[in-house]
């Protein structure tokens, strides 16, 4: 009977928390209401549910709730080999599926202690692809910021020259989203023939409607109202909260893992990493991060270019080369752990790997997204701001609930 | 990549540096244990994690500032373990640490391994701690809301440990 008693405090431990905030929300004053935002609405960006306590228009309080679309990544990643779990990873972060892959493949590669013997070929059809996904991944969420603060053309613009990306990827891998391509020690395939000359032309295309969109937002007066001074990250408390990517650069932080670890073929390459100024506000604010987002993108194509050059020059295509010929038959991993990470559009996407003896299936796989932590930030930056503000931070984090909820 | 860094420190090399400063400072039974490999990790004993990971995050020349990860890892049922893995970056010196706090336990759903929380320290840790929680069944003592994550609140048992059994119905709904 004793023994009765002790299992139930210590269950009763377990379900403390859930308690507390059944009573918070039990406790409400009387100015205060909750309001409930998603899992179905358009500027959540997907699934995500947040729980707002506002007083009128004040939101005191947000309490988000994931994991409507968890789809046991981590499970499904120990249960089947290494080459079956990167389908996986393209349906965690959906908008960049080339950069997740690279990620993971990297961490097999590196385990297995081939990473230096990858031809470059296959290195710089992986950074251009990867650079091209990174670009569709700034459109939209910068297209869907427009929306979500009410500029409608953005979106139309930015979804145009997404899709001229989407086909010329499509035509690379089978698929317009998922892509599948990269392969732990090399690619699906060689890159189609005349991929290289129409990627050109789509560069030379899209400088121009680069420059026109950013003429559409940036120094639009409606927009600076909107998102200056609005949802300011300071870099100390970005930092703590384990944001990367945009938003840690945004707050004025010059940390890109491209140029960090110089993985890949990054170190060869000439790029700049931009990081927010408070130009038009405060460091750190909703403006900073469209911004940062917008000079990537400008980065992006010019790492496209030099890929452009190297895989038409140098490296360009022979009869003989296969993209394939690396790629093991079955990955025997020596019982060993190890935690890959790598520039994601959104941020530091990691994956952390404990491996088996002589086995191709891992003993446990960790995935750390970029959008998960980004999110975890809101509740501090939501206290105490309107709620049509809300939507403008929400949205300037650029999650992907794929990620958030894998 | 470890290797390209020129200049950087090698893993290996912030590991020992991190456990001469730790040891230094908590005494020498601090760090239980210390792994090879291609990323070393410093085993600690639970006891004192928070204020070792303060110190990791304050001290000037360590100076950890970034929680990149924390997983929980089932070692089997054999082994009759569990492993909480940290991993820390520290942005202005570009170097990586990896923290191992192992954890005995009998895998009875109403005992579950526990773990001092370090939300206080890194708040990534807020949202990571409570991942481990739903899905490994790790307590982590002191979190200050520690409620499932990405399952209902109502899920039974930590589907991430090795010995998951899938329920056969869900609020009456057969799921098999």
């Amino acid at each position: 009977m004793a023994d009765d008693t002790a299992i139930n405090t210590d269950t009763n431990r377990y379900q403390q928390a859930l308690r507390a905030y059944e009573a918070r929300l039990q406790a409400i004053g009387s100015e205060e209401m909750v309001i409930n935002m998603g899992p179905q609405h358009p500027s959540t960006h997907g699934v995500l549910r947040l729980q707002l306590i506002t007083d009128g228009e004040i939101v005191k309080e947000v309490i988000p709730h994931l994991g409507y679309l968890h789809r046991c990544f981590e499970k499904h990643a120990e249960s089947m080999n290494y080459g079956k779990t990167i389908p996986f990873t393209d349906r965690m972060d959906y908008l960049a599926s080339m950069n997740n892959s690279h990620a993971f493949v990297m961490g097999v590669e590196r385990m297995l202690g081939i990473e230096r013997e990858i031809p470059k070929r296959v290195e710089y059809i992986r950074v251009l692809v990867c650079e091209l996904n990174r670009i569709a991944s700034h459109l939209i969420a910068i297209g869907t910021y427009g929306i979500d603060i009410g500029a409608f053309t953005p979106f139309m613009w930015c979804f145009r020259d997404r899709e001229h990306i989407m086909n010329m990827l499509e035509w690379a891998s089978g698929s317009r989203m998922l892509y599948n391509y990269i392969w732990v020690g090399g690619l699906f395939y060689d890159l189609p023939v005349g991929f290289e000359e129409r990627c050109r032309e789509f560069v030379d295309y899209f400088k121009p409607k680069l420059v026109e969109l950013d003429e559409l937002l940036t120094t639009n007066q409606i927009f600076i109202s909107r998102t200056a001074n609005i949802g300011v990250l300071p870099p100390e408390v970005a930092i703590n909260y384990g944001c990367s990517g945009p938003m840690l650069r945004a707050s004025g932080i010059r940390w890109d893992l491209r140029r960090a670890d110089g993985y890949s073929v990054y170190p060869e390459l000439d790029f700049d990493v931009p990081v927010g100024s408070g130009e038009v506000g405060t460091l750190g604010d909703c403006w900073d991060r469209y911004k940062v987002r917008v000079d990537e993108i400008r980065e992006s194509v010019k790492i496209v270019e030099q890929c452009l050059e190297r895989l038409t020059g140098a490296l360009k295509r022979t009869p003989d080369f296969d993209p394939r010929a690396l790629v093991p038959k079955k990955v025997n991993t020596k019982a060993q752990d190890y935690y890959v990470r790598a520039e994601n559009p959104k941020g530091e996407l990691g994956f952390y790997f404990v491996t088996q003896e002589k086995s191709d299936i891992p003993h446990r796989v960790k995935a750390r997204g970029p959008s998960f932590n980004n999110l975890s930030v809101l509740p501090e930056l939501a206290k105490g701001v309107l709620i049509a503000d809300l939507i403008a931070i929400l949205g300037s984090i650029d999650i992907v609930l794929g990620e958030v909820d894998r | 990549m470890e290797g390209n860094q020129t200049g950087a420190m090698t893993n290996t090399v912030v590991a020992e540096k991190a456990k001469t400063l730790l040891t230094a400072r908590f005494g020498e039974d601090i760090v239980v244990e210390s792994s090879g490999g291609l990323q070393p990790a410093l085993y600690l004993a639970p006891e004192r994690l928070v204020d070792v990971c303060f110190f990791l995050r304050d001290q000037e020349d360590l100076y950890f500032d970034f929680l990149s990860c924390i997983s929980a890892v089932d070692d089997g049922v054999a082994a009759g373990t569990f492993t909480v893995v940290y991993h820390l970056a520290s942005i202005p010196y570009n170097r990586q640490l990896t923290l191992k706090v192992k954890l005995a336990n009998d895998r009875r759903l109403d005992n579950l391994p526990v773990v001092p929380s370090v939300s206080a320290v890194w708040r990534t840790a807020d949202w990571h701690e409570r991942e481990a929680f739903d899905l490994m069944g790790v307590f982590f003592e002191g979190h200050p809301d520690l409620r499932r994550i990405l399952l209902p609140d109502d899920w039974e048992g930590y589907p991430l440990r090795k010995d998951y059994k899938e329920a056969e119905t869900y609020h009456g709904i057969a799921i098999k």
